[in-house]
C-alpha cells in the first residue's frame, strides 16, 4: 500500500501542489494527469524518495519511506524521463547491469532476453544502445520492469516515444503487474488502456 | 525477489564501468596519452642536463600524474547524471556510499592504474636509477587512489554544473596538495639517498583517511545534486 498524505511541493517560490493525499492499494494503478509543468514528475520524484516534499509524508505499508530506506528501495522500480541506458552497451548488458543492483543472479541472462522479448526488442540484443531509435530505447528501459519484478512501479511518461503497438504491450505488462498485486503510479498525457481500469489524479 | 546483496551490486557497477571503458577506449587513452606527452615535454624543453632532469623528475612526474588523473573526473558522474543512470543508482537498495565507492574503484582502475604502470618508462627519460623508479611506482600506487577518491568529491559537487571541467580542477587541485607533497617527497628523499618510509607512511595515512571519508562525502554530494 502506497500512502501519500498532505503532500506539498514547491519549485522555487512557486507552489506546484499542496494538500495532496491519496492511497494506492495493491492491484491498483493511479494515473497522474495534468498540464505541462503541473508537477507530475516532481510528484513521482517525491514518491520514490529522490526529492523531499515541502510538507507531508509518503508511506509504504504504513512506514515512512525514509525510515524504510533499503527495504523500500528494493521493492521500487522508477522509470524516469531519461532511459538510464548506457549507449555503449547492448540492451542485454544494460539490463544485466541494472539487475545486478538488485542482487539478481548474474545468470539472469535468459531472464533479460525474455524481458526484451516481452517488449519486442529481442532482435536488437547485439546492437549497442546508441544504434537504437528513441522508441526502441524506451522499450529496452521498460524491459527492466519485466525483468526485476518489483512491487511498486513509478513510471514517468512511459508512453513517450512509443508507437501504438508498444503502448499496447506496456498496458498488458502493467495489467500483469496489477494482477500479481503490484502497484503502479504513472504519468501520461494519453490514456493508458488497462483492463483493470485506472484511477486518475488531476494536478492543476 | 532475492535479497539484494551489496557486494554483488558493488561488483556489478565496477564491471559495468570497466566494460564501458573498454568499449570506448579513447577516454582512458586520453588520460594516459596526456601523462606521457606532458612528462616527455619537460626533457625536451629543459635540455639534456642529467643533473637538472634528475632533480625535477619527482615533482614533474607527480604533477603530471595529478593533472592526468583529473582529466577523466568530469565524466565520472557527469555521464551517469545525463542519461539517468545516477538516479537509478541512488534508488537501488545498495547504500549510495557503496555505489559511489564502486564508481571510484572503476575510475582508478581505468585512469590511475595505467599511470602507475607506465611511470617507470617515463622515469627513464629523466635518468632516474632503478631503486628510485621502484619508489616512484610505489608512491604512485598509493597516491593515485587518493587522487581518485578526492577527485570524486569534486566531481560529485559539480554534477550538472555548466563548465564543470574547470570547476572540478579548481576544487580538486588544492585538495591534492598533501598527496603531491608526500608522494613527490618520497621519491625526492630516495633520490637524496634518504629513506622514503616517512613520506610513504604519510601518503598511506592520506589514503586511509580518503577511503573512509571520500565515499561518504561523494554520496552526500550526489544526493544533493539529484534533489
Amino acid at each position: 500500500m502506497l500512502d501519500a498524505t498532505d503532500l506539498e511541493c514547491l519549485r522555487g517560490t512557486r507552489r506546484l501542489f499542496a494538500g495532496l493525499s491519496f492511497q494506492v492499494a495493491p492491484g491498483e494503478c493511479l494515473q497522474v494527469q495534468g498540464s505541462n509543468g503541473s508537477g507530475k514528475t516532481s510528484l513521482l520524484r517525491i514518491l520514490c524518495g529522490l526529492a523531499r516534499p515541502e510538507h507531508g509524508a509518503v508511506r509504504w505499508n504504513g512506514e515512512p519511506i525514509d525510515a524504510l530506506g533499503e527495504s523500500f528501495r528494493a521493492e521500487l522500480a522508477f522509470c524516469g524521463h531519461a532511459n538510464a541506458l548506457k549507449e555503449d552497451l547492448t540492451p542485454v548488458e544494460n539490463l544485466l547491469a541494472a539487475a545486478s543492483l538488485y542482487g539478481l543472479p548474474a545468470a539472469a541472462n535468459a531472464g533479460a532476453r525474455a524481458a526484451l522479448d516481452a517488449l519486442g526488442v529481442l532482435q536488437l540484443e547485439a546492437l549497442p544502445v546508441r544504434a537504437l531509435s528513441q522508441g526502441q530505447k524506451r522499450r529496452v528501459a521498460l524491459a527492466r520492469l519485466a525483468l526485476c519484478r518489483h512491487r511498486l512501479w513509478l513510471l514517468d511518461e512511459p508512453l513517450a516515444a512509443l508507437d501504438a503497438h508498444a503502448a499496447e504491450t506496456l498496458a498488458r505488462l502493467v495489467d500483469a503487474h496489477l494482477a500479481q498485486n503490484g502497484i503502479c503510479v504513472l504519468t501520461s498525457h494519453q490514456p493508458v488502456a488497462l483492463r483493470a481500469g485506472t484511477r486518475s489524479l488531476e494536478l492543476s | 525477489m532475492s535479497a539484494p546483496s551489496s557486494g554483488a551490486a558493488f561488483l556489478g557497477i565496477v564491471r559495468r564501468d570497466l566494460r564501458i571503458a573498454m568499449r570506448r577506449r579513447s577516454e582512458p587513452l586520453f588520460t594516459l596519452g596526456f601523462f606521457v606527452v606532458v612528462t616527455s615535454l619537460f626533457p625536451l624543453g629543459l635540455g639534456p642536463e642529467p643533473e637538472l632532469l634528475r632533480r625535477i623528475a619527482p615533482g614533474v612526474l607527480w604533477v603530471a600524474a595529478l593533472l592526468a588523473s583529473m582529466l577523466a573526473l568530469g565524466r565520472l558522474f557527469g555521464a551517469d547524471y545525463e542519461d539517468g543512470t545516477l538516479e537509478q543508482l541512488a534508488l537501488a537498495p545498495a547504500p549510495l556510499v557503496l555505489t559511489a565507492g564502486a564508481k571510484i574503484v572503476a575510475h582508478w582502475l581505468v585512469s590511475g592504474l595505467p599511470l602507475v604502470l607506465v611511470s617507470p618508462l617515463l622515469a627513464l627519460q629523466y635518468g632516474l636509477p632503478g631503486d628510485v623508479i621502484a619508489h616512484l611506482m610505489l608512491s604512485l600506487l598509493i597516491g593515485t587512489p587518493v587522487l581518485s577518491l578526492i577527485g570524486a568529491i569534486a566531481a560529485a559537487l559539480t554534477i550538472g554544473v555548466r563548465g564543470a571541467g574547470v570547476l572540478v580542477a579548481l576544487l580538486a587541485l588544492p585538495l591534492y596538495v598533501p598527496a603531491l607533497v608526500f608522494g613527490a617527497g618520497a621519491v625526492d628523499a630516495r633520490l637524496a639517498g634518504l629513506s622514503a618510509a616517512p613520506n610513504l607512511a604519510l601518503l598511506g595515512a592520506c589514503l586511509a583517511l580518503a577511503v573512509l571519508f571520500a565515499p561518504l562525502a561523494t554520496a552526500a554530494a550526489i544526493r544533493i545534486a539529484l534533489e
